[in-house]
């Protein structure tokens, strides 16, 4: 170990760089395994993001098909379909496992437009203040008073049904958290040393906030996204329970939808009801696991609380 | 014994004002600024809501007639009954006014005044959220306060991890669970609840609160199952924040059970975050309950926001997202105008 570690030293800057790099992912490694619910999270999320990915080698690839459907509707769990069938005798597993998909596709790209936009909005208020980062700061409170979920249905209403819509509708209603919290972290980075020795060499604000703020906030950007997926992916199956989702895709939040109108819920059919909910609880739970352990590992004064 | 009790805290006060002759003028600087502050909110709100449903849906009169076939001379007909043939700055000016004075247009699908729409639904939507919110704060509280004071311990964790999980259940889909279970009934449980609605009707006096209560159950327990974990784990951080303080070792060195030392001294200071946690939950109340009101048919004004999106009724949506975040606006001005008065570092 210090053998290698002098040896990186006797390299160049570049290999230094990357051996300093792997040292400290080695540290933060070994700081996340100690995390107990945190690697419980972090595998449910691995095997989540398999299903995703093999779904038509699991289930088939058209179970989504109304036309040809395999069974008849709303049956009883049995052999063939482990879980039922939806009104139009499709399989409710093979449903759920698609649903997966959008799911994920949902949260992942929603939860990144949101924590983007808050972290460009942070570093760029903290970076330059004055009256401008006021004026900022003022609209990110406004956003951060406003019924995040109540905008995001009258944004999904008022534009066309897709799976963009929602995506766009989730991202610019949830980023405001995060622009308060990379703002703060700005400007206690900006009062260090550094970024002053920085300056007198003549650094201007682009090279200052890409190259010294950036890094430092982007452990931070880091926990905050994986804790806006989980609100994302339940934001998601809210929007889609009431029916502004696209018609055409296979969602959790669809699916219930599709249950209720289809009377399973009168008629006691809980088999068609509790998977997709499971699996919404599922995915949220995992990642706000991985969420709050990356949190207490990047925050050691968060740590000590825990 | 009242009169000694008056003499020691009059001279008290006396002396607190003599102390800070500017703090109630400072008070009531603070007090103007966060006021102000709102006003600019709400203004925004009313920008917000004019221009995202009129400028992104196109033409308004097109989606007020979607699917439906209307000639040239209709249209122009509607467009002239909302005022949409008027220059843009016109019909804000005329929706601003308008809105101030509480008048929020015509309901495409009721044919009846919004304002009133919504007005009728308030008290039940207050009736519900506010005996949930009531109740799940309370049992946020207790339970974050026995979580931090025995942290790391196994009840901590398993109270933590159950309120982890229940946090990320949707709550509608607990809903329709609690209805299958409890109303429909499985196996050899019965129908012990009624799926939906407010009341049976034809009841009057104590059979008539009696049923509403009846039907309250269901929709109580869904809104603090999903609602109690925030409180919980605010009052846990927060209460684990003061476990460290010196005041604590001083109280306990004088003597007090360990018991006191939590109730009078650690709890109190703990509170004050949450107090802020608790308004903002209220302001809440009436944007979380759209999903549980349209999950068990309570006649609220989360219902109506359904019934308003499925057509869609804009002037009714227009409406109710107004009266949303004027609520959240509200109270987190109630949030900013109370905690001042309870912690004295704020606000000076």
């Amino acid at each position: 170990m210090t053998a290698d570690a002098s040896a990186a030293a006797a390299a160049t800057p570049g290999a230094l760089a990357r051996a300093r790099r792997r040292a400290s992912a080695a540290r933060f490694w070994a700081a996340y395994r100690k995390q107990r619910a945190g690697v419980v999270g972090l595998i449910a999320l691995l095997v989540i993001a398999l299903v995703a990915i093999f779904a038509p080698l699991l289930v088939g690839s058209d179970v989504d098909n109304v036309t040809d459907a395999p069974g008849k509707a709303l049956e009883d769990p049995s052999a063939e379909f482990p879980f039922g069938t939806d009104q139009f005798g499709r399989s409710v597993l093979g449903l759920v496992v698609y649903g997966s998909r959008i799911s994920l596709t949902v949260g992942l790209l929603s939860a990144f437009l949101c924590v983007a936009i808050g972290t460009v909005v942070g570093i760029v208020a903290g970076h330059f203040g004055g009256w401008f980062s006021t004026v900022l700061m003022r609209v990110t409170d406004w956003f951060l008073v406003m019924p995040a979920l109540v905008l995001a249905i009258v944004l999904a209403t008022v534009m066309s049904r897709s799976v963009t819509t929602i995506i766009i509708a989730i991202g610019v209603t949830a980023w405001p958290t995060t622009a308060r919290l990379v703002r703060a972290q700005t400007l206690a980075i900006e009062a260090r040393p550094y970024i002053e020795r920085a300056k007198a060499l003549g650094a201007g604000h682009l090279h200052i906030t890409t190259r010294h703020v950036l890094p430092n906030v982007m452990p931070l950007v880091l926990a905050q996204t994986t804790l806006a997926i989980s609100t994302s992916i339940l934001t998601e199956a809210t929007l889609a329970f009431l029916g502004l989702g696209d018609p055409q895709v296979v969602s959790w939040g669809g699916m219930l939808q599709d249950a209720r109108e289809a009377g399973a819920v009168s008629s006691g059919h809980w088999a068609y009801l509790v998977p997709p909910g499971l699996a919404i609880a599922a995915v949220a739970l995992a990642f706000t696991l991985a969420g709050r352990a990356l949190e207490t590992v990047l925050n050691p004064k968060l740590g000590v609380a825990k | 014994m009242s009169a000694t009790a008056t003499a020691t805290t009059a001279p008290a006060t006396a002396a607190a004002k003599e102390r800070r002759p500017g703090a109630a003028r400072a008070y009531l600087a603070y007090l103007g600024g966060k006021l102000a502050g709102a006003a600019v909110s709400l203004f925004a709100v009313l920008v917000t809501s004019f221009f995202l449903f009129r400028i992104i849906p196109g033409d308004p009169v097109k989606s007020m007639t979607q699917g439906r076939a209307v000639s040239e001379d209709q249209l122009a007909a509607l467009r002239e009954q909302f005022g949409l043939d008027l220059p843009l700055w016109q019909q804000f000016t005329d929706y601003c006014t308008k809105a101030v004075t509480g008048d929020f247009g015509t309901s495409y699908q009721f044919h009846a005044p919004v304002s009133e729409l919504i007005w009728e639904k308030v008290p039940n939507t207050l009736l519900l959220t506010g005996v949930a919110v009531v109740l799940y704060t309370m049992l946020g509280l207790w339970l974050g306060t026995r979580a931090a004071w025995r942290h790391g311990g196994l009840g901590d964790r398993l109270n933590t991890g159950v309120a982890l999980t229940l946090w990320s259940v949707p709550g509608f889909w607990l809903g329709l669970l609690l209805i299958i279970v409890f109303s429909v009934g499985i196996g050899p449980i019965p129908g012990l609840f009624p799926t939906g609605g407010m009341e049976e009707g034809g009841k009057e006096g104590f059979a008539y609160i009696a049923d509403v209560a009846h039907h309250m159950v269901l929709p109580v327990l869904t809104l603090v199952a999903v609602g109690y974990a925030q409180t919980l784990l605010v009052m846990r951080s927060s209460l684990l924040d003061e476990m460290g303080s010196d005041y604590l070792t001083t109280a306990r060195a004088k003597g007090l059970r360990d018991d006191l030392v939590r109730r009078r001294h650690a709890v109190p200071n703990a509170l004050l975050p949450t107090v802020t946690l608790i308004f903002v939950n209220l302001g809440h109340v009436a944007a979380g309950s759209i999903l549980v009101e349209t999950v068990f048919s309570w006649p609220g004004v989360g219902s109506l926001f359904y019934q308003a999106l499925s057509v869609p009724d804009l002037p009714l949506v227009q409406g109710l997202f107004v009266v949303f975040a004027g609520a959240m606006i509200l109270m987190n001005v109630l949030a900013d105008i109370l905690y001042p008065l309870l912690d004295p570092r704020v606000g000076r």
